[in-house]
């Protein structure tokens, strides 16, 4: 039933239907009174809380979180100009994704990721310009480079799932102290693969978190369109491993809670459901239009609890943070940005040939003619 | 050698290989303390324990998905999908995950996963365990479809798929099981891919088949011997990789083909064996290639599934039409 204005109650179709919506979105952050929150939108941390990192990791977490920002303008501007495909901005969940890549040890920790954590992939090995180069529709962009412990980008929502539950058994029974951190998305944990994968991780006790950004949308689909339970984090129990709620746009909760999964999984104790509840302040990616399904307020509403502005104004309450020091930082990513860029347009473009490469160790004679064939004609 | 049945010599393959290489672990459903539906991998729990054999949870897509996972952290799974008929809830993780993970990645990550399942008609099981899909799977660039008729194929194409650093789907003969008898050499030897067999010589007209429809086509053959009619045989072994220069061979030799398959007619396999020959062996036909396969139904319930699988009559009819057009 459509609301009709009247005198007692004047408000538009419009107006209720923003209403509604903005409760759907908000109802996303009703879970059982058990968030853990740490950082407040106003930069103090929480009475009876403290930050879990020391105030050096603050910055360079602070660095990776601004690199992020500075890459999706960056890719998008390019996007706009023809130079680079469709592009997935992180914005509004860098914290999310910093603060919970911090918990992980390159050396060892595997990210198996969906397609939105670009500076915990970066942070853990993937080069930048490569990542570019992929978005470019470069297909060397795709290779992981040797030693990184970093699977493909995933396009099928949730079948990154499966294969991080495969990864983390396996290293398990090979003896290994690898945790494996599996990302995706609210849409993603509606797909069947999200249920066989974290049911399968319980019974083989796999050293996997799952990490779950909750980040009310999947390109339109409001989050309350994915599961009619109060929250995603829940779903734990009904697997026999823990389930927690952070606030997804408070680096030190992300953190501090990714750490103690991780640690959980290192010492045994199996696998972790993390929901962090987030906000996509974008566009899915370059090729949607957010304005057909998302009111200005909704966006706006979410500058406040901007992740960045929360880390940077701790940072200020700890006199480790000034405009200079900002400029400066902020001035080397620049660089860096730029460079990676440079890097991935210099990139020789490419070839016809690479649709055959990379099929079969050993192609089949009959795809090897095709290969002749086909270059033959060019 | 020894006489086995296709069970005992799958069996064989996947024991000795677990015994050579410690990497290899089989999952899949009721595959340890039941030994397997079929007791493919009887014994196996006991010989090598719970940390190379898994029971897994009933969930096709994470007992594929997972053994991508297992073969990048360093593992060599095989794993057993019940039938061939439920690979429908694992498909999405076979095709584009596993085939393409060496693609995707650009060489980085290669999937070295061996789906053993069975299929195939005429033993009356419930809807769905007999279904022929393995045309679907053709269309999966990076996978090896391998499909063997008998016990020897069977040991050395399985020991193949194991080792192959690609994936393989491996389908094995339902009613073949323990119906195919025959000689297995004892001990460690591979049956190469891409490399068809002619099982009997005859040269009027060439049967083409694979997996349980090459007894199918032999059985058709005999018959048609007491009428004068010398059918070869041809086993494909493989459709990918697909040996064309063997299927080529093998029709120009006769100038007449018949291809016999399980699936159902529209787009089989069937399809691109006939569309292989038009293109390659097309002056050589002295009669439209012919086809008999399943109708485009679905599997239909046991009691009358006799009249869907392709049989040695409807196999001779089809060969007789060949054989006397002009
Ligand atoms: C299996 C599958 N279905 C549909 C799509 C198309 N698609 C791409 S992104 C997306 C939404 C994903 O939402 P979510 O998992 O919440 O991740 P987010 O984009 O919010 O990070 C959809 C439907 C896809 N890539 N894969
Ligand atoms: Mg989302």
């Amino acid at each position: 039933m459509t609301a009709q204005p009247t005198a007692d109650d004047p408000k538009t179709e419009a107006e209720l239907d923003l209403e509604s919506k903005q409760e759907d979105v908000e109802r996303s952050f009703a879970g059982p009174g058990e968030r853990l929150e740490i950082l407040s939108p106003d930069g103090t941390v929480r009475p009876g809380t403290e930050a879990p990192m020391s105030t050096e990791q603050v910055r360079d977490a602070l660095r990776w979180m601004m690199l992020s920002r500075t890459v999706d303008v960056r890719a998008i501007s390019l996007q706009r100009q023809g130079r680079m495909g469709t592009f997935s901005a992180v914005r509004g969940q860098e914290a999310s994704v910093v603060g919970s890549s911090f918990a992980l040890d390159p050396a060892r920790d595997w990210i198996v990721p969906q397609y939105r954590e670009l500076p915990g992939v970066v942070r853990h090995g993937f080069p930048l310009d490569g990542y570019l180069l992929y978005w470019m529709g470069n297909p060397a962009g795709g290779r992981v480079p040797d030693g990184v412990k970093v699977l493909p980008l995933q396009i099928a929502l949730a079948a990154q799932l499966p294969h991080a539950v495969g990864l983390g058994w396996g290293l398990k029974l090979q003896g290994s102290e690898s945790v494996v951190a599996t990302y995706f998305g609210d849409g993603a944990s509606s797909e069947g693969d999200s249920h066989e994968a974290m049911n399968l991780a319980g019974v083989m006790r796999a050293p996997v978190v799952f990490f779950l950004q909750n980040n009310g949308w999947a390109i339109s689909t409001p989050r309350t369109k994915q599961t009619a339970a109060a929250n995603f984090a829940s779903r734990a129990e009904g697997y026999g491993f823990p389930g927690v709620i952070v606030d997804g746009n408070d680096l030190f909760a992300v953190y501090a809670a990714m750490r103690e999964a991780v640690e959980r999984a290192r010492t045994g104790g199996g696998p972790t459901l993390i929901e962090s509840q987030t906000y996509r302040m974008g566009a899915h990616n370059t090729a949607d239009d957010p304005t057909r399904y998302m009111e200005p307020v909704e966006l706006s509403g979410w500058d406040e609890r901007d992740p960045i502005r929360r880390v940077t104004a701790w940072l200020r309450s700890q006199d480790a943070w000034d405009d200079d020091a900002e400029r400066e930082m902020q001035a080397g990513i620049d660089r860096q940005v730029d460079e990676a860029i440079e890097s991935a347009e210099a990139f020789a473009p490419p070839n016809p040939e690479q649709i055959y490469t990379h099929v079969y160790a050993d192609p089949p004679e009959r795809l090897r003619a095709q290969q002749r064939a086909a270059l033959d004609s060019h | 050698m020894a006489t086995m049945t296709m069970i005992e010599a799958i069996r064989s393959a996947l024991r000795e290989e677990m015994a050579r290489d410690e990497r290899v672990v089989a999952l899949g459903q009721d595959i340890g303390q039941l030994g397997g539906v079929f007791r493919a991998t009887d014994g196996l729990l006991k010989e090598f324990g719970a940390d190379r054999v898994f029971d897994m949870p009933l969930a096709e897509g994470v007992i594929a998905g997972s053994a991508l996972g297992l073969a990048v952290s360093g593992l060599v799974p095989v794993a057993e999908i019940q039938f061939l008929g439920f690979t429908h809830q694992a498909f999405h993780q076979i095709a584009p995950q596993i085939a393409r993970y060496r693609y995707r990645s650009q060489g980085r990550y290669n999937a070295q996963v061996t789906i053993r399942t069975p299929f195939g008609g005429g033993v009356r099981t419930p809807e769905l365990h007999s279904d022929a899909i393995e045309a679907q799977f053709v269309q999966a660039p990076g996978l090896k479809v391998v499909m063997p008729s008998n016990p020897y194929d069977a040991k050395g194409m399985l020991l193949e798929a194991i080792r192959d650093p690609d994936p393989v789907l491996f389908c094995e003969p339902l009613r073949g099981y323990r119906l195919v008898k025959g000689e297995v050499p004892e001990g460690d030897y591979t049956v190469p891919f891409g490399q068809s067999r002619v099982t009997r010589e005859g040269s009027d007209v060439t049967l083409v088949a694979w997996s349980a429809a090459v007894q199918l086509a032999e059985r058709a053959a005999e018959r048609l011997a007491e009428e004068g009619i010398e059918a070869k045989v041809l086993d494909l072994r493989t459709l990918v990789p697909l040996d064309v220069e063997g299927l080529v061979s093998a029709v120009e030799s006769t100038g007449r083909c018949v291809v016999v398959h399980e699936a159902p007619l529209t787009a089989g396999f069937g399809a691109e064996v006939v569309a292989t020959l038009q293109e390659e062996a097309f002056y050589s036909l002295e009669a439209p290639v012919a086809r008999v396969a399943a109708p485009d139904t679905p599997y239909p319930i046991a009691s009358i599934e006799d009249y869907y699988v392709p049989s040695v009559e409807r196999v001779v009819d089809a060969v007789r039409r060949t054989v006397s057009a002009k």
